[in-house]
């Protein structure tokens, strides 16, 4: 029989909140709880990725739906006995929205979490990833059910292109044409195969799902399985994720003790299995041609396209390759219904989309969102604003292979079509919000570093191609631009995204071609002027103070690491230019921005 | 293990619903088991213990049982308020193991409150 507890607590255990210290909390917890003599009454368990990681370590405690954050053990026998034994709310780590308004318990009216809308994340912080049970008190498997019991490939294959699915990993394209084209194909075995390899900078949505509720990836496998008509799947996941590998085999170890993978499914006569393969980590590998090689053993490099791996992918045998999001998707789409699943999000782009929010932005962590939503939603009442009063200068949509989105632009709607018309991508999911202390010309270099480090090597233009727009970009940053630069680098880009083999290379340019679309004066002021106005590329900075400005508190003397700077007791201070690092200490410590 | 069968979704989900009910707020009745410093000096505690096994017993899935602070009346504890949907809450005082036995099963699962054990219905004015 179950055991019934007054109250749940829900400790996520996400890789960022494991990093802040959640496993010493529950720990804490644990001992606590049963110090007091509570265990009978309360019950505490862990959790995937709830998302808010700025506010790790948290919980949620049920049935309040009480939403606590920043614990620590040194918290808990405080927290416990407000809390569980006393039972008023423990105000010290409720979520507070502003200074000076009451704090707000209530996980829904926190604007972080109730301005999003959860399909693929919907297990998130509501199940215990490694109890298959749970996931199948929430519906699960009941997709598959309906799939390997009552429908025909043909039936799925026509759900999901009513749903409007479209492939999440980046591209678009629709899932359902995929399948079909897979279904189609002359050949066997066929493979079904998932992209773990979450390989943008600062982007975490697979790997939550996969933390969080792995049996969704594994339901949407079986289902495309059945559609396309393979029997055996692979993952390829990213050796870096320790986590999500663990619980990921946890799952498929008791599904097929459930018979929800092998043999035979449900009863139904269908044979599945699935298996892991664990990258290295190479960017290029997220590349569908190349993530094949991978597994076949091969070094990671994409091939031409066609033949398309619908008809000769891995081992030369139809293939499906779809993102994990994607498949998160697909089994609440038999479940509830095209119809359904069609209804969220807009026309073109249904449903909706995960991303991980990180930058300059109050509220980091991950989101998911209908299609659609602006910009400014994410930004400002899920975000919750730039912090320290600073401006809102662009936000940096698609990762690598992305653009930036200035900020007059902010209105944009995230969906399939409105961010392509601005130049960006978009792409997986990685969503990085910047400031007025961001320099433009920086970040087109530091994507394009990432992108030239990742290129594989098999065809020039990208090989070639992003190592010079590299050094024409590094020598902008120095200090020593040309009046040409901004000219060849325009030029540059359209040959590499014209002539590349592979998504890296088409796409590397991206956030280059944007930065000087949306901040071509930025880029000019760095030729002509010799100025950087955000103070990042050291090479340009050369500080002096404004005597205008100068209140002659001596406040940047402490903090120069260098003595860099002259000044006594009610004179103007001085920089020494030739012992000045331009390290921006002094810059920052000027209450007066006397200091230019 | 033996392997599944469709109707075996169904019978793990209905086991395992009173876990994710408590989550989802879903409930028919809500019992709060006021336990403050007072309350649980006069045998709240005893009282909770009794609900959690009633509910475990009978494999009740749809209340949640919550507690709280005083409720003022430090005189009557242990008190507990039976909120059933649609319905004003009652506050029963002054209880034990049996009374509370018996509100479980006539008033938290039939539905007709206990008079003789009630202090009040509704809800205290706020503003």
């Amino acid at each position: 029989m179950e055991k019934v507890y007054r109250t749940h607590l829900l400790l996520c255990a996400g890789t960022g909140c494991v990093a802040s210290g959640a496993l010493n909390v529950r720990d804490a917890l644990c001992a606590e709880i049963k110090q007091r003599d509570l265990a009978d009454e309360i019950y505490v368990t862990t959790t995937g990725c709830n998302g808010f990681c700025a506010a790790g370590p948290l919980l949620v405690a049920y049935p309040d739906g009480i939403f606590y954050q920043k614990l620590t053990p040194a918290d808990v026998p405080a927290f416990v006995d407000e809390y569980l034994v006393k039972g008023r709310v423990a105000k010290k780590h409720l979520f507070e929205p502003k200074k000076g308004a009451a704090p707000i318990p209530k996980l829904s009216d926190i604007g972080f979490f109730g301005h999003q809308v959860l399909v693929a994340l919907r297990n998130r912080g509501l199940i215990d990833p490694d109890k298959i049970d749970e996931y199948i008190a929430r519906d699960g498997y009941l997709g598959t059910a309906k799939a390997l019991t009552e429908m025909e490939p043909q039936q799925i294959i026509d759900e999901i292109l009513a749903s409007g699915l479209r492939g999440r990993g980046g591209a678009g394209f629709p899932t359902g044409l995929k399948w079909r084209f897979a279904a189609e194909a002359t050949g066997s075995p066929k493979y079904i195969l998932c992209n773990a390899d979450e390989g943008d900078p600062g982007a975490f949505m697979d790997r939550s799902i996969l933390e969080s509720d792995p049996h969704a990836v594994i339901e949407g496998m079986i289902i495309g399985a059945k559609a396309i008509g393979a029997h055996q799947g692979y993952v390829y996941v990213r050796a870096e994720y320790p986590l999500a590998i663990e619980r990921l085999e946890r799952a498929i170890q008791q599904a097929q003790d459930y018979g929800l993978l092998g043999e035979d499914i449900l009863g139904s006569g269908y044979d599945m299995n699935i298996d892991l393969y664990f990258g290295a980590g190479a960017f290029v590998c997220g590349e569908e041609t190349a993530l094949m090689q991978s597994i076949e053993g091969r070094r990671g490099m994409p091939r031409q396209r066609p033949p398309f791996p619908a008809h000769q992918g891995l081992w030369g045998r139809p293939s499906v390759l779809n993102n994990v999001e994607t498949f998160a998707n697909v089994a609440q789409i038999i479940h509830r219904g095209a119809i359904w699943f069609s209804s969220l999000g807009t026309p073109k782009s249904t449903g909706t989309k995960v991303f991980a929010l990180t930058g300059n932005v109050k509220n980091i962590g991950l989101i998911e969102v209908p299609m659609g939503t602006p910009l400014r939603t994410i930004v400002y009442d899920i975000g919750g604003g730039i912090p320290k009063k600073k401006k809102l200068k662009a936000v940096q949509v698609g990762g690598p292979s992305g653009g930036c989105i200035p900020e007059h632009m902010i209105d944009t709607p995230v969906d399939f079509e409105s961010i392509p018309a601005t130049g960006a991508i978009m792409g997986s999911g990685g969503l990085v919000v910047m400031d007025s202390g961001t320099c433009m010309v920086d970040v087109a270099k530091f994507f394009l570093e990432f992108t030239a480090d990742e290129s594989c090597g098999k065809c020039t233009p990208c090989r070639e191609g992003t190592y010079q727009m590299l050094e024409i970009l590094t020598r902008i940053c120095h200090g020593k631009g040309q009046f040409e630069d901004i000219g060849t680098l325009e030029q540059l880009s359209r040959m590499i995204g014209a002539s590349s083999l592979c998504g890296l290379g088409q796409t590397a340019p991206n956030p280059v071609l944007t930065t000087i679309r949306y901040f071509r004066d930025e880029y000019e002021e760095h030729i002509n002027d010799k100025r950087c106005r955000a103070k990042t590329c050291k090479a340009l900075l050369r500080f002096w103070v404004d005597p205008e400005m100068c209140r002659k508190c001596g406040l940047c003397v402490p903090a120069c690491p260098v003595d860099a700077i002259k000044w006594e007791k009610k004179e103007v201070a001085e920089i020494l230019l030739d012992k000045c690092t331009r390290c921006t200490s002094c810059y920052q410590a000027c209450p007066f921005d006397a200091i230019e | 293990m033996a392997k599944l069968k469709v109707e075996d979704l169904k019978r793990i989900k209905e086991s395992v619903k009173g876990t994710v009910n408590l989550r989802d707020g879903a409930a028919r009745v809500k019992v709060t088991v006021h336990m403050g410093t007072c309350g649980i000096a006069a045998g709240a505690r005893t009282v909770m213990n009794t609900l959690l096994r009633e509910i475990e017993s009978r494999q009740v899935q749809d209340v949640i049982l919550t507690s709280s602070g005083c409720a003022g009346l430090c005189s009557h504890e242990p008190m507990i308020t039976v909120e059933v949907k649609e319905t004003a809450p009652v506050k029963y005082v002054k209880l034990d193991a049996d009374k509370t036995k018996r509100i479980f099963t006539e008033h938290i699962m039939g539905g007709n409150a206990i008079v003789e054990y009630a202090f009040s219905i509704g809800s205290e004015r706020t503003r």
